[in-house]
């Protein structure tokens, strides 16, 4: 009969509470529960840190100690799936959005959309910036544009975007007077920042359509149809400059 | 295959990169944990090929999770198969720990048994990796904080045994030694004198934390502070026995500037240089 599995598992539930696995012991036999105890706080402490790296607003939001209990808390309800923690924390806003002691703050899963997006932003596929005098050009009823995969638009139920900027080192700290639902663009730029930017539906329309393979003629078209005083220009000039519209269909590559 | 260099290393921290990158030299090579750069793109592959051109690097795996049962997770290999292939690093090395209970990834290096059964898992998945990543890998003693009933081999002889089935080299934490020892009331150089030296292909250093229990310190691997002087001591003295290894200072919490990890990786740089000229006059 192998015995290993079973350890492993004994230790495991031993690590979220329960009693001590079979077997464990120490020179000093009474003192096996604080040397589990290390264990216990290792991966509870280690969890917590990991996901703080990747929730830093959400933690100063809360505070320090708030953060470690609720993060405990998660941790052993949603162990991390993978080895790779760059990926864990995808059910962390859902978390949010359920736990009672935050009730009174609603904004908060929206906040960690944001955090979680901009790990996506910082990780995600390297992807060459298309040269802007080669689409200069070409005919924008003929241009499908595509984007750079960090490129995410989050429509959000609270000013998110305006907590999340004001929540950065050098923020301003006049008072904020809280609008209401916000749309979030969040993107990789050049120099590997990733700015998180409040934009309006016209923007957000265009950017799904760019993305649905319409051209850049009927993305804008689409976008003035949901906001009439819609101009693309000044979205387009964002992408452009942030390097995340890529080599187009088209065959214009730099 | 090249090998890493028997000098002085240093773990990467992002946060040091431009102070590296302007102090060329610095260090004889970096290590770094795989998993950090299993995103797909991005600042941490950016940095790492540009440090790549300069150093020589070590792959230092910490979820692999190779003293736990089952099979390996076959997903995680093949993206450290996909790294390796990348940034083909001097060496690639793991630890004699468990650290996922079926899909669940615990994010710490858990203790094992010391059985029959353990070792025959152990060298299974020893001899996967080597065959996955068609190289041969360094396997590291771990900081343990309880013993368990159910050991019935010491530390240092399943290490040798795995060594000796799977063909793969050791990787040496002194620190570890120090706190296993220290917890366990047992005498490092003891352990030291029953490992094989000629088997490891590097050494790591890094600090520890100490807590009070009433039968003595339980010292805590925590990578957060400069290496012990009982650290250093134990450290010179293997080099002194067993000539000068590839040696790598970690420091993962509370990071210092730079300047403060060189320092402590030149510390041992000297300790290199002593040991290897003690043992010309000896030969």
């Amino acid at each position: 009969m192998p015995a290993h599995p079973e350890f492993v598992a004994a230790f495991n539930e031993g690590l979220a509470g329960a009693a001590l696995p079979p077997g464990v012991t120490a020179t000093a036999p009474d003192e096996v529960e604080r040397r589990f105890a290390v264990y216990r706080n290792n991966v509870a402490h280690g969890l917590t840190e990991a996901l703080a790296q990747r929730f830093p607003v959400i933690k100063r939001l809360v505070g320090d100690d708030f953060f470690a209990a609720m993060a405990r808390i998660y941790a052993e309800a949603h162990r991390p799936q993978s080895p790779v923690l760059l990926v864990w924390g995808d059910s962390f806003p859902a978390f949010l959005a359920g736990f009672p002691p935050l009730a009174a703050y609603p904004y908060m899963a929206d906040v960690a959309r944001i955090e979680y997006a901009r790990g996506l932003a910082f990780h995600a596929a390297d992807a060459m910036p298309a040269c802007p005098e080669r689409l200069a050009g070409v005919d924008p009823s003929r241009l499908h544009l595509r984007l750079h995969p960090s490129v995410q638009v989050l429509r959000l139920d609270h000013p998110a975007v305006s907590i999340w900027q004001r929540n950065q080192p050098g923020a301003s700290t006049e008072r904020l007077t809280l609008a209401g639902a916000e749309t979030a663009l969040v993107l990789r730029d050049r120099a590997f920042n990733v700015p998180v930017h409040a934009i309006g539906e016209g923007d957000a329309v265009m950017i799904d359509h760019i993305r649905g393979g319409a051209t850049l003629m009927a993305a804008a078209e689409l976008a003035q149809w949901v906001d009439p005083r819609h101009d693309p220009q000044p979205l387009i000039l964002r992408l452009m400059q942030a390097g995340v519209i890529l080599d187009p269909m088209e065959d214009i590559r730099c | 295959m090249r090998h890493l260099p028997n000098t002085a290393g240093a773990g990467f921290k992002p946060e040091h990169f431009a102070a590296i990158r302007e102090d060329a030299g610095a260090v004889g090579f970096l290590e770094v944990h795989a998993e950090n750069y299993m995103g797909d793109g991005g600042l941490p592959h950016a940095q790492l090929a540009a440090l790549r051109a300069d150093f020589a690097l070590s792959l230092h795996g910490v979820g692999l999770s190779i003293g736990g049962p089952g099979r390996l997770n076959a997903d995680h290999l093949a993206r450290l198969k996909r790294l390796c292939a990348r940034y083909e690093p001097e060496s690639f090395s793991e630890h004699l720990a468990w650290s996922s209970h079926g899909m669940d990834y615990l994010n710490d290096l858990l203790p094992l048994p010391y059985t029959a059964e353990t070792l025959s898992l152990v060298c299974d998945h020893v001899d996967e990796v080597q065959a996955v990543l068609g190289r041969r890998m360094l396997l590291e003693n771990p900081s343990t904080y309880v013993l368990f009933e159910q050991s019935d081999m010491a530390e240092v002889d399943f290490l040798r045994a795995v060594a000796a089935r799977t063909g793969c080299g050791l990787l040496l934490d002194v620190n570890n030694v120090f706190v296993s020892c220290t917890n366990h009331r047992m005498d490092p150089r003891a352990w030291l004198a029953a490992f094989p030296l000629h088997l490891v292909g590097e050494i790591h250093l890094g600090g520890h934390a100490e807590e009070a229990l009433p039968s003595g310190p339980l010292l805590i691997d925590a990578h957060g502070s400069p290496v012990a002087d009982p650290v250093w001591a134990l450290y010179a003295e293997v080099i002194a026995q067993g000539g000068a290894r590839p040696t790598l200072v970690e420091w993962d919490n509370d990071v210092p500037e730079w300047p403060v990890l060189r320092a402590e990786a030149g510390r041992a740089a000297e300790i290199l240089a002593r040991g290897g000229m003690a043992l010309a006059r000896a030969s």
